[in-house]
C-alpha cells in the first residue's frame, strides 16, 4: 500500500495532553485582549504588548522594513512555540500560537531571515489546565509495543535473507514459498516501517503506485519476476537491494519510540491497509497471497491494541470488549481459509467470502478508530 | 403544438428575480451591513446558450450534472458535421427550457415515437448548460482532423496510483450537462444521445448530485464528501483577468481561441476509512479547519493561505503533504485551474461500501502547464491520496462559444 508516515501531529508529551497542536480551530482567535500587533522593521521589533494570558495568542506581524523577515515566539532554551516566515516588506501576516504554560518567553523578528533576531522578553500569565502524563500504564504500553516490534524485526531480517538467497540461486519454487512468509513480519509492523518515508516505497511499492521514472524495486518487483515474467538479469541486484533496505528498516525500527496515540492510530491504519489493499486483492496482484498479508496486518493491529489494552479496559471496558469480539470474528473468517501452513489464494475466494471479510473488517475498524480518543483522555 | 411549450414564463420570471437578487446583495455589501449567506442566481432561469465562451464553464455552478462521453461510430465526416448541427439546434432549445424539437413530446404523429422523450415537460430551464468538448481520439485519421489537433490536447500521462477503468474514460466527444434539476440534465443528455444513434454511441457517463465548487463570488462554498469546504480558492467569474490568464486559450489552432481545456477525473473516495480518521488528522490532510474552512493557522475561510506559519518545534501548521499546500499556486509556480466538480454516489461496491466520490472537472488554458503538474504533485505526495482512487479520466478541447447562426464544431470542421 501507499506510504502513510506514522507522523502524528503530536510531538512530545505536551501534545498528548492537548490535542490543540494538531490544528484545533475551536479556540477563540486572539485570546484575551485581541491580536497583538508586531511592527517589524530592519532594526526594530515593536511588540504592542509584552504579556498575554496562557491559551491562544495571536500576533499580527507587519513588515515595515525593507528586508524579508520572520517572527518567532520562543520558549525556554529557544524551543520554537510558533513562527511565521517569509514576510515580505509591506505585508501583514498572522501567527496563532497555543501556549499552555505561563512563564518567560521571547519574541523575535529576524530581518533578512538570518541571525538570532531582535529579541524581547514576553510573559505568559497563568496556565491552561494541563496534567503531567503520570500514567504509568501508557508508559508501559509504548514499551510493550516496542518489545513486539523488536520481536518481529529479527525474523523479518532472517526470512528476507532466505528469500533473497533463493531468488539469487534461481530457486523459484523455494522463493515463492518464502515470499509470503517474509512479508508477514513486514506487514505486522508496517506503520512503523512506513514512518521511514523513503524506504517503504523502495521495499513495498506496487507497480501502479510508481511515480513516472521511478524504478520498480522491492518485494513486488520480485513477486512479478517469480510469478509472471520469470527471473530477470537484474533480479539478483533487486534482491540484494531489498536485503539492504530491510536491514536498514530493522536497525531504525529498533530505536523508534511511538507515543500511545501513535500506537492507537497505527492499529487503525493497519486495518485501513486491509480494507483498501487486501480486500481488493491489489496488494499481491501477481502471487495472490493477499490473505497472508491480511492476517499479518490484523495481528499487528491486535498487538498495538493489546499494548494499550489496560488503559482502554480501565477507561472504556465496553469498547475493549467490542474490540475483542470483533478481532475474534475476523480471525474466525481467516481461519476458514487456511491451507497447509498458510492460506488459500485470494483468487480462490468467492464473492460472498470477500464480502464477509469486508464487513468484518469494517465492523472492527469502527471501534478501533475510537481507541485514540480514549487514550488521549486526561 | 404550442400549448405544452416548456417553462418559458417561469424562466422569464426567474431572470427578473435573479437580477433583483444580485442587486440587493450588492447593496447590502456596499452599505457595510453584514453580508447574508451568498446565494446564486435564480435556480430555474435559463442561461444564454450563445456567447463569447461556452456556457457551463464560468456559469455559477449548478447543483447537478450529467456528463457523457461519446465514441463517434460513423466514418462519414459529413454525417458527423450534420449531427453536430442537429445537436446544436436541440441544445439551444433545451437550454431555453423547450423540448428537443418543436412539439417533440406529444405534438407529433400518434404513429411515431415522440421526438422529445418528455420527462422534462413542465420543468423550468433550471439553468441548464450544455458544454461540448473534443477528445484526443477524434483527431486520428478518420475525419482528416489530425493536423487540427491542438498541441495542448495531449493524452494524459499515468499518474501515480491511477486505477483507471477503460469503461469510464476517454471518448471522441464529451457533453457536460449541468442544471439545478437533475431530471433536466439527464433529459438533455438522453435526447442528445438519441439524436446521435447510428453516428455516435455513449462510451461512458457520470451523474453528479451536488456541486463541489463555486465559480462565482455570489455562491457559498459547498462541501465535498469528506465534509470539507472545497474550492475556496477557485477562480471566479468575477475575476476576468485571472480567467484570461488561467482559463481562456489564446494560442494554438484558431478554432480553439477563446476556448478552454476540460479535464475530468472520476475520483472514488474511501469514505468509510476517512470517517474513522480523527478530526485532527483530517484537518492536517486537507490543510483547513473542517468547520470554518479557514486555512490552518488562520481564522476565516477566505483568509489567504499562509504556507509559512510554523507551530511548536517549527513544524509547518499546513503540513508539507497537505492537500492545499501541494495544490496551491505558490507551490506550482503560479498555476491555477477553474474547478467545477460534483459529488457522486453510484450505488455501492458490493462489499458493504458506498461507491462514492468526487467527479472532478476542471477547465484550464493548457493542461500541460496547469492540471498535469498539479496532479503529478498531488498523486506523488498528497496524504489524501491514501483515501482516493482515480477510476476514470478524460481530456477534451472545448471550443469557444457560438455566435448567432454558428453550430458546434463548425470552425473545427470548416
Amino acid at each position: 500500500m501507499t506510504a502513510r508516515p506514522l507522523r502524528a501531529c503530536l510531538t512530545g508529551v505536551a501534545a498528548l495532553v492537548t490535542l490543540t497542536a494538531c490544528g484545533d480551530s475551536g479556540a477563540a482567535p486572539g485570546g484575551a485582549g485581541g491580536p497583538i500587533a508586531v511592527q517589524a522593521k530592519d532594526d526594530a521589533c515593536g511588540v504592542a504588548r509584552a504579556e498575554a494570558d496562557a491559551g491562544t495568542i495571536t500576533f499580527e506581524v507587519t513588515n515595515g522594513g525593507s528586508r524579508v523577515t520572520e517572527f518567532y515566539l520562543y520558549g525556554e532554551g529557544d524551543r520554537i512555540m510558533g513562527e511565521v516566515e517569509n514576510i515580505t516588506p509591506g505585508l501583514t501576516r498572522k501567527l496563532i500560537v497555543e501556549v499552555a504554560d505561563g512563564g518567560k518567553y521571547q519574541t523575535s523578528c529576524r530581518p533578512g531571515m538570518t541571525g538570532d533576531g531582535i529579541r524581547a522578553e514576553f510573559t505568559v500569565k497563568g496556565a491552561a489546565a494541563r496534567q503531567a502524563d503520570a500514567n504509568t500504564q501508557l508508559g508501559e504500553a509504548t514499551k510493550g509495543y516496542q518489545r513486539y516490534v523488536n520481536a518481529q524485526v529479527e525474523p523479518l531480517q532472517t526470512k528476507t535473507a532466505e528469500f533473497v538467497a533463493a531468488v539469487k540461486a534461481g530457486k523459484v519454487d523455494e522463493a515463492k514459498a518464502l515470499f509470503p512468509v517474509a512479508r508477514t513480519y513486514w506487514e505486522r509492523i508496517e506503520p512503523v516501517a512506513e514512518s521511514f518515508g523513503d524506504l517503504d516505497p523502495r521495499i513495498d511499492a506496487r507497480e501502479a503506485d510508481l511515480e513516472p521514472g521511478q524504478e520498480f524495486t522491492g518485494f513486488h518487483r520480485l513477486e512479478k519476476d517469480l510469478w509472471v515474467s520469470g527471473l530477470r538479469a537484474d533480479s539478483g541486484k533487486v534482491a540484494d537491494q531489498l536485503q539492504t533496505d530491510v536491514t536498514e528498516i530493522v536497525n531504525r525500527a529498533k530505536t523508534v519510540e511511538l507515543t500511545p496515540l501513535q500506537l492507537a492510530n497505527g492499529a487503525k491504519e493497519l486495518l485501513d491497509e486491509v480494507a483498501t489493499g487486501k480486500i481488493t486483492g491489489e496488494e499481491d496482484t501477481f502471487s495472490h497471497t493477499d490473505l497472508w498479508d491480511f492476517q499479518a496486518n490484523v495481528e499487528g493491529s491486535k498487538a498495538a491494541v493489546a499494548a494499550l489494552r489496560p488503559v482502554v479496559e480501565g477507561r472504556d471496558a465496553a469498547l475493549a470488549k467490542t474490540i475483542d469480539e470483533r478481532f475474534a470474528a475476523v480471525q474466525s473468517l481467516l481461519d476458514k481459509q487456511r491451507a497447509g501452513d498458510g492460506f488459500k489464494l485470494y483468487t480462490d475466494l468467492s464473492a460472498a467470502e470477500v464480502k464477509a471479510f469486508a464487513e468484518a473488517v469494517d465492523a472492527l475498524g469502527e471501534p478501533i478508530s475510537k481507541v485514540a480518543e480514549v487514550v488521549a483522555q486526561k | 403544438m404550442s400549448g405544452l411549450s416548456r417553462r418559458g414564463v417561469l424562466g422569464l420570471a426567474g431572470a427578473g428575480v435573479a437580477a433583483v437578487g444580485i442587486g440587493a446583495a450588492a447593496g447590502v455589501l456596499a452599505s457595510g451591513e453584514p453580508a447574508p449567506a451568498p446565494r446564486g442566481p435564480d435556480p430555474s432561469a435559463p442561461v444564454p446558450f450563445r456567447g463569447q465562451h461556452q456556457a457551463g464553464i464560468i456559469t455559477p455552478a449548478q447543483d447537478r450534472m450529467h456528463f457523457v462521453a461519446f465514441d463517434v461510430t460513423t466514418r462519414d465526416r459529413g454525417a458527423l458535421v450534420e449531427l453536430l448541427r442537429e445537436w446544436t439546434a436541440a441544445a439551444e432549445r433545451m437550454t431555453a427550457g423547450r423540448e428537443a424539437a418543436e412539439g417533440g413530446a406529444v405534438g407529433g404523429s400518434r404513429q411515431a415515437p415522440p421526438a422529445d422523450t418528455g420527462e422534462a415537460l413542465d420543468l423550468p430551464a433550471s439553468a441548464l448548460t450544455l458544454t461540448i468538448g473534443f477528445g484526443p481520439s477524434l483527431f486520428d485519421d478518420r475525419f482528416g482532423l489530425a493536423d487540427r489537433r491542438p498541441e495542448a490536447l495531449v493524452d494524459l500521462p499515468h499518474f501515480r496510483g491511477d486505477d483507471l477503468d477503460a469503461k469510464r474514460g476517454g471518448g471522441d466527444i464529451c457533453v457536460q450537462a449541468c442544471a439545478n434539476d437533475p431530471q433536466v440534465a439527464v433529459h438533455a443528455i438522453r435526447n442528445l444521445a438519441r439524436i446521435g444513434f447510428g453516428k455516435v454511441a455513449v462510451r461512458w457517463s457520470q451523474l453528479g448530485f451536488g456541486r463541489t465548487s463555486s465559480t462565482s463570488t455570489a455562491q457559498a462554498t459547498p462541501r465535498n464528501l469528506f465534509g470539507f469546504k472545497d474550492g475556496t480558492n477557485n477562480l471566479k467569474a468575477e475575476d476576468p483577468a485571472a480567467l484570461a490568464e488561467h482559463v481562456w486559450v489564446t494560442e494554438g489552432p484558431r478554432w480553439m481561441v477563446g476556448g478552454t481545456y476540460l479535464v475530468a477525473r472520476r475520483i472514488r473516495m474511501h469514505i468509510e476509512i476517512w470517517d474513522r480518521t480523527s478530526l485532527a488528522e483530517q484537518e492536517d490532510i486537507v490543510g483547513r479547519a473542517k468547520g470554518s474552512g479557514a486555512p490552518l493557522g488562520q481564522t476565516a475561510e477566505f483568509d489567504p493561505v499562509d504556507l509559512h506559519v510554523r507551530g511548536a518545534g517549527g513544524v509547518p501548521l499546513i503540513p508539507d503533504d497537505s492537500h492545499i499546500r501541494l495544490a496551491s499556486a505558490e507551490s506550482l509556480g503560479g498555476a491555477r485551474i477553474l474547478r467545477r466538480g460534483y459529488n457522486f454516489t453510484d450505488g455501492s461496491d458490493g462489499l458493504g461500501h458506498l461507491d462514492a466520490g468526487l467527479f472532478f472537472v476542471c477547465f484550464n488554458r493548457d493542461s500541460r502547464k496547469q492540471f498535469i503538474p498539479m496532479q503529478q504533485a498531488l498523486s506523488a505526495h498528497d496524504r489524501m491520496m491514501e483515501y482516493l482512487e482515480h477510476t476514470g479520466s478524460g481530456h477534451f478541447a472545448c471550443p469557444p462559444g457560438l455566435a448567432e447562426g454558428r453550430f458546434w464544431g463548425d470552425d473545427l470542421f470548416g
